[in-house]
């Protein structure tokens, strides 16, 4: 053993303090300017999302298809009537009672596949750390999609027609559907 | 599907014919269809229209088969509709399975089925459980080829108020329509309109309140009709299915009770051929929620300083065990006829181990000396094959009617019946004061009997003979001398007698013992060979021999204070024969133990209130009225209220120093079935006399009886239910009527020295001249408790409100 060789491995340490960084930031960028939050694909499979029709009103029906299809039991619906005073969905039914356990949930997308009404989808969020099991527990509060702008928070009455019918043929036009790729993504960004 | 063994080995004796279903041979009753036959071989030809208990209409037109051969060497040129082709010999059938035209046929008209379906299977409470979905996806082909714009229709329509009609979903199968006529016989709806619009319509005028609408949603093989009570409740697949038994009343009814989160959701009519087939009533269906209302007892309550409160389990015991002491053997104990056979003879054993007495009786109703002894000698101790059976009275040449109205009181007999009238032209005699609707449909030959006459109609009954099936009502408690004169007319003429009562506990606690005369198994307390036996089985030295108290001396000795203790579970004072002295009875009774699931108002006037467990936690036995066990089964896990009935008694046993015996409803069970089969001495028949008919009371006299939807503690809870209950009407003749100064469908208020109430007279004149008849409980209105009258009794009537 040589006089230097103990030192020897600090070299690998010295080394190291020139070479790029690789760790990432959480929850958000901190400490080294290059540690940034992870940017995700765009179809990473993340915290679910219940959207809402133009107006506000949920696309939830509570059928529990997708309680049905989750291989993880993770999903817990209760159905329930709409009523023309109190209404949340445009149709005859929604859900009334809606959760998901993260801690169970194995975001596999089933749900999504199952959800007649595209109402469940999946966001990028993958920020699901929390101190308690009962935290991780979302409701539906939690999972409904913001209100964006033209948006009522439910109950409220249809707005874009009187009757079912009148309802959804006057939708507005679903715009370009979302073609996107990691790899069309990355060839946008470079 | 409604084939038992029994059933077969008589269809054996008649002409089989033997035909070829894909190339298997089968040989099958001659008039079998041949998709009965088919599913003998495990053939399942999808169907929608077609039940094997209505008869065949080939509406739907989706169990097409190929006949190659009609059994005469010539084929059909065209798929055939093998639900309404019978099987012949000889004959050559290709379903689906060989035959790629039947296949494509029955794909055909899937596709046609479901151009006008909505295809809103997610938010269809039918959707998981749907024929139409199983077959579409097992017969029918995966995409739609139509891609214009389907029929719609306002929905849902309510043509009751359980009974919700989507008619987008609806595919005309016709079985709603046929179940109405043909197996309840309440035709308010039917297919209206015709082509693409033929659709299920309601009779204006008149709402579809069957009592029997629920098996419409049952049997509905889309999700055209729904239940309003189960609406948005659950799916398919969250549901926990339990086969067991409906505790309404004394049809013994085989049920299939669905939860979800320990919470039951709906009750559907279990398959059970021999009972109930596969209907059931609309209280059996509905009437499921008054368990979890807020009046729900869920831990002991003690009263101190004059308040009930809560108390802890062993609090509760104690002071039960010090007043019961207390009061020594002066102490009765009164079950309602609502319990489980197990619990009934826990409570019997109770009383005479425990509390050493005979003052027991499960009549929380009218009763009397005449009927215990009638169901001493003539209920206890039979067994099933000894007894009138439902099949006895589909085969019976004869069915008299006395005191019992089966479909208020009895709704399968009621159906059975029908189907017996129906099928075999059965003659239906009812001993009643008035045609009710129920025996219309049966269209029985009424006896016009007025109230307490029914003693000498039965001696004047003529044209009864061996085959012929007298069925009593429990009502008949109520006239001196009437169940005397059914055994005596029985004897007489050799016809069989079978007593019905309305509640499911009543045969099984007679089974039990719960009579002052009665040890179980119909062993008489008189008799010193029963009680040595009895008390053998028990391991007790001796049993009280002492005559007991029936219900009407509980009461009064209660009244006089001579009695000093009562335990009374799963009674409601409403029921009594005279509910204000019952009231006053239970106010002034030293020392009151009430066992209960709910807050009564029994439970209220007491000393120590200890919650029993819900049926649906539970598990026992119902003997229906024909003595046939019915299972009762535990539903309902989630337990509120962890004691039982029998091991709050054994508890109260353990800690008075002596022990009950029995733990839990197995044992219960076990102990009882040794101890039947008794074959010493039995009750005499009774033979009292009939009431002195010569005095006729001025005014009218009361006809009375309870309907199957009226203000029973049972339906509290089931809204639905309740909004198609009767409308409270004063039933009178129009010669009583005009005599009296009523108009019909003007207000008539019925009156008595007690109080009065007020009902919309409707003129009937299949109702005995000077005689008004009112239902017993039409909601808030109690016959027995405001008027203080019974059947028979006088009681006036005048036009206008009460005053």
């Amino acid at each position: 053993m040589g006089l230097f060789d103990q030192w020897a491995g600090f070299g690998v340490t010295f080394m190291t303090m020139f070479r790029p960084t690789f760790t990432q930031g959480y929850p958000e960028g901190w400490g080294s300017k290059r540690a940034k939050e992870k940017v995700t694909a765009p179809r990473f499979h993340g915290r679910h999302q219940l959207n809402r029709w133009p107006d506000g009103l949920e696309k939830c029906v509570g059928c529990e298809l997708c309680a049905w299809a989750c291989p993880a039991d993770a999903i817990y619906v209760e159905g329930s009537q709409n009523t023309e005073e109190d209404r949340y969905s445009p149709g005859e039914r929604y859900g009334s009672t809606y959760q998901i356990n993260y801690l169970r949930c194995i975001f596999c997308g089933m749900c999504i596949e199952a959800c007649p009404t595209r109402a469940l989808t999946m966001t990028n969020d993958f920020k699901l750390a929390d101190y308690s099991r009962a935290k991780l527990i979302f409701t539906k509060e939690e999972l409904l999609a913001p209100l964006l702008p033209g948006m009522e928070q439910p109950p409220h009455p249809r707005r874009l027609g009187d009757d079912e019918e009148e309802y959804f043929l006057g939708l507005p036009a679903t715009g370009q559907a979302d073609l996107r790729t990691w790899t069309t993504q990355k060839e946008a960004t470079s | 599907m409604t084939v038992t063994a029994k059933d077969l080995s008589v269809e054996q004796a008649v002409d089989q014919v033997t035909l070829t279903i894909d190339g298997i041979e089968v040989s099958v009753p001659k008039g079998t269809l041949v998709i009965r036959a088919a599913e003998r071989l495990g053939i399942a030809i999808p169907r929608f229209c077609d039940h094997p208990l209505l008869d065949p209409v080939g509406a739907c037109r989706e169990c097409m088969v190929e006949v190659p051969d009609m059994g005469n060497g010539r084929g059909m040129p065209k798929p055939q509709a093998s639900c309404t082709l019978e099987a012949m010999p000889g004959m050559k059938i290709s379903t689906q399975l060989s035959s790629p035209v039947a296949a494509k046929a029955q794909s055909g008209m899937l596709e046609f089925l479901l151009i006008n379906h909505p295809l809103d299977c997610p938010i269809c409470d039918k959707g998981g459980e749907c024929p139409l979905q199983n077959q579409a996806m097992s017969n029918g082909r995966g995409e739609s080829r139509y891609g214009g714009v389907k029929r719609t229709f306002p929905k849902p329509v309510p043509i009751s108020a359980q009974v919700l009609l989507d008619r987008e979903r609806c595919v005309l199968c016709a079985r709603c329509t046929r179940f109405s006529e043909q197996i309840s016989g309440d035709p308010f709806i039917a297919l209206v309109e015709r082509g693409a619009l033929q659709q299920v319509g309601v009779y204006a005028e008149q709402p579809y309140d069957s009592y029997f609408s629920g098996n419409v949603i049952q049997i509905c093989p889309v999700g055209a009709l729904t239940s309003s009570d189960y609406r948005f409740q659950a799916r398919p697949f969250d549901l926990v299915s339990t086969t067991t038994s409906c505790e309404h009343c004394a049809a013994g009814c085989e049920l299939r009770t669905d939860h979800r989160h320990y919470q039951v959701k709906r009750r559907m009519a279990g398959e059970a051929p021999e009972v109930n087939e596969e209907w059931n009533c609309d209280v059996g269906r509905f009437a499921f929620v008054s368990g979890r209302l807020t009046d729900r007892l869920t831990m002991p309550l003690l009263r101190e300083d004059g308040v009930l409160r809560p108390a802890s389990w062993p609090e509760a015991v104690d002071a039960a065990v010090a007043g019961l002491k207390a009061a020594g053997t002066e102490v009765g104990v009164l079950t309602g006829g609502r319990l489980t056979m197990e619990a009934a003879y826990a409570y019997q054993r109770f009383a005479r181990t425990v509390l050493g007495t005979n003052n027991i009786d499960f009549r929380a109703r009218v009763a009397s000396a005449e009927e215990e002894q009638f169901l001493a000698s003539t209920v206890a101790g039979v067994r099933l094959d000894d007894s009138v059976t439902y099949g006895d009275l589909e085969r019976a040449g004869k069915v008299v009617l006395v005191g019992l109205e089966p479909e208020e009181e009895c709704p399968i007999i009621f159906l059975r019946l029908r189907k017996a009238v129906r099928k075999r032209k059965l003659r239906v005699v009812a001993v009643a004061p008035r045609l009710s609707n129920g025996n219309a449909k049966l269209s029985a030959t009424l006896v016009p009997t007025a109230p307490a006459g029914e003693t000498a109609a039965i001696a004047d009954l003529t044209d009864v003979d061996a085959g012929t099936v007298v069925l009593l009502g429990e009502r008949l408690a109520g006239v001196p001398g009437a169940l005397s004169a059914a055994v005596a007319l029985a004897e007489r003429t050799g016809a069989r007698l079978a007593w019905v009562p309305r509640r499911a506990g009543e045969v099984g606690a007679v089974e039990a013992g719960c009579l002052p005369s009665l040890l179980p198994g119909g062993r008489l307390v008189s008799d010193g060979v029963a009680r040595v036996d009895t008390g053998s089985a028990w391991g007790v030295a001796s049993l009280p021999s002492g005559p007991g108290l029936d219900v009407n001396g509980m009461l009064g000795a209660a009244s006089d204070e001579t009695l000093k203790a009562l335990v009374v579970a799963g009674a409601e004072i409403g029921d009594f024969a005279d509910p204000v002295s019952a009231r006053d009875a239970f106010e002034h009774v030293g020392f009151l133990v009430s066992i209960e699931n709910r807050l009564s108002d029994i439970a209220v006037r007491a000393d120590v209130v200890f919650p029993a467990a819900l049926l649906e936690e539970t598990t026992g036995t119902f003997l229906d009225w024909e003595h046939r066990p019915r299972p009762v089964a535990r539903v309902n896990k989630g337990l509120r209220s962890p004691m039982t009935d029998i091991r709050i008694l054994a508890a109260l046993a353990d800690a008075m120093g002596s022990d009950l015996g029995v733990r839990n409803a197995r044992q219960a069970a076990a102990e009882l079935g040794e101890l039947t089969g008794w074959d010493g001495a039995r009750a005499e028949a009774p033979a009292f006399p009939g009431a002195d008919d010569s005095i006729t009371p001025d005014g009218l006299r009361l006809a009375t009886w309870r309907e199957l939807i009226d203000d029973s503690r049972r339906n509290d809870g089931a809204d639905d239910l309740m909004e198609t209950a009767p409308p409270p009407v004063a039933r009178l003749s129009t010669a009583t009527a005009a005599r009296a100064g009523i108009t019909d469908g003007e207000p008539v208020t019925v009156g008595t020295a007690r109080g009065q109430l007020t009902y919309l007279a409707l003129l009937d004149d299949t109702v005995v001249d000077g005689v008004v008849w009112i239902p017993s409980r039409a909601p808030g209105r109690n016959v027995a408790e405001t008027l203080g009258a019974r059947a028979g009794d006088p009681v006036t009537a005048k036009e206008g409100f009460q005053s």
